[in-house]
């Protein structure tokens, strides 16, 4: 009911703007057209497989190490009584890095929840801030264990990149914690974590869609998510048909790009690809 | 309502932003619209601060009453919070040294405490560098011995000397480098995760827009 509101007040909105317009062009971004093909396909394509998910269609996924370990990881931390961090990026809510970062936090604060095992949480933003221990008290809150949840363990550490590298690093030399885990959106302190982490003998998972920080994440990690693996993660480890659609249908534009990057490589070999290209060009 | 009211707000403000790409945000209601929801952010972002203060005052002044380990740092970082903070949002009408312009308070602990700290956390990074490439690098298989050469190549083309001893060699090593390395296989694996990223980062927002994915929320 009220996806359909919103669509009619949008209709309305769009109406409005175009009696009043004397040209298209102050309307429509119509050098945005071919973007917008693609958002159609690509909408359809994700709620086509949620759809057939739905139903109960089997979908099959390839297995990702790094987040199979992550109940082991923090089994290990029970085991040795330590606690488990997690630093959920260190960039804004509004990044989507960091919203997947977020979402994986629930799935591991349910899993400290289960185990009774200490979670610590530095952020650098307070916007993530309130929403990690939203999720974080939400999960405790679902596992039957609110009153084990530490309102302490999500914490605003410092606004600045490196003060917040500075903190995380002290605290994993003072407290050893059996576990870290990295996911969202890193920047130079990547390597500043992981190798603190190393020294101090914790198991480290990390996930970044940073193609810059991920040759750090991968020497200094004993498991590294790379790119989409961190965006699939929170649906992977909820194994919700609905979730795991939207994989499907990801992998189906990830087939018909490939068919493009093919068609095109055809294309400029011959040198007839100008108009080709032209369809991707980006505004 | 505890769910519903989120789930609407992210679809709503979601479909506007999408929707606004695509339309003159200049002239058209929706494209005013997604910069009035961009302003938003920033207003509660403000909000939020004060959550980030009141955390990081009561977790470090918890640590000082315990007198746990180290909690004459925790003391320091208290003072130092307040010490910044509160100058700068004072007037700097009613002294030259309130306020963030040059000369004030605010300004010199920015310019030589704080940046100078900064500087030498990020200075480290090369020793850290220098110690995961030593693990990275090692020949332990095939795998490794091709990486610790490739890498030895690319590293010895970066720097003037070592480019001008590759060039003494026969077979122009520097462009080999460039073409089959650094815009060969390089960037092609680069570009394959940046693909994967977008189309996976796109994915996530679809399932948070429609309501599918709930777990930034705790829930699910």
């Amino acid at each position: 009911m009220s996806t359909r509101l919103i669509t009619v007040l949008l209709i309305l909105l769009f109406s409005f703007d175009r009696a009043f317009a004397q040209n298209p062009d102050d309307i429509f971004r119509t050098d945005r057209l071919n973007a917008l093909v693609f958002v159609v396909i690509f909408s359809v394509a994700i709620l086509l497989y949620t759809r057939w998910a739905k139903q109960g269609k089997p979908l099959f996924l390839r297995k990702i190490a790094g987040l199979q370990a992550v109940e082991e990881a923090v089994g290990r931390a029970t085991e040795m009584g330590r606690p488990v961090l997690y630093v959920p990026g260190i960039d804004e809510l509004d990044q989507i890095e960091t919203i997947a970062g977020v979402s994986i936090l629930g799935r591991v604060a349910k899993i400290t929840a289960q185990y009774d095992t200490p979670l610590m949480v530095p952020v650098r933003y307070p916007l993530v801030y309130a929403a990690a221990q939203e999720v974080v008290e939400q999960s405790y809150v679902e596992m039957g264990k609110a009153d084990a949840f530490d309102r302490d363990a999500v914490r605003y550490v410092a606004g600045e990149q490196f003060a917040f590298t500075a903190n995380v690093n002290g605290y994993m030399m003072r407290e050893r914690p059996a576990t870290n885990i990295y996911m969202g959106a890193f920047f130079a302190e990547s390597l500043l974590l992981a190798e603190t982490g190393n020294a101090a003998g914790s198991i480290q998972i990390a996930g970044t869609a940073k193609p810059e920080q991920l040759p750090f994440f991968i020497a200094a990690c004993d498991y590294t998510l790379m790119g989409e693996e961190l965006y699939a993660a929170s649906a992977y480890l909820s194994h919700e048909p609905l979730m795991l659609g939207g994989l499907k249908g990801q992998d189906f534009i990830k087939i018909i790009i490939v068919i493009l990057i093919v068609i095109g490589v055809i294309l400029a070999s011959f040198n007839v690809s100008d108009r080709f290209l032209g369809l991707f060009e980006a505004v | 309502m505890r769910t519903a009211a989120p789930v609407f707000v992210a679809f709503a403000s979601g479909l506007i932003l999408v929707v606004a790409f695509f339309f003159n945000e200049e002239t058209t209601t929706i494209g005013k619209l997604s910069h009035q929801l961009l302003d938003w952010v920033i207003i509660v972002g403000g909000f939020t601060l004060l959550l980030g203060l009141v955390s990081i005052t009561r977790v470090n002044w918890a640590a000082v009453k315990r007198r746990s380990d180290g909690w004459i740092y925790k003391l320091f970082t208290i003072i130092a919070i307040f010490v910044t903070a509160i100058p700068s949002v004072l007037s700097p009408d009613w002294s030259p040294l309130f306020g963030r312009a040059r000369g004030s308070i605010f300004d010199w602990l920015f310019n030589y405490l704080q940046a100078p700290m900064m500087a030498t956390m990020f200075a480290t990074l090369a020793f850290y560098i220098a110690s995961a490439a030593y693990r990275a690098f090692r020949a332990r298989n095939a795998e490794a011995t091709i990486l610790l050469l490739t890498a030895t190549l690319v590293m010895l083309w970066r720097v003037p000397i070592g480019e001008a001893l590759l060039n003494l060699l026969p077979g122009n090593i520097p462009d080999l480098i460039n073409t089959y390395v650094m815009n060969g296989a390089n960037l092609a694996v680069q570009r394959g995760i940046i693909v994967g990223a977008a189309l996976g980062a796109a994915s996530m927002s679809l399932r948070i827009i429609l309501g599918i994915e709930r777990t930034y929320m705790g829930k699910g």
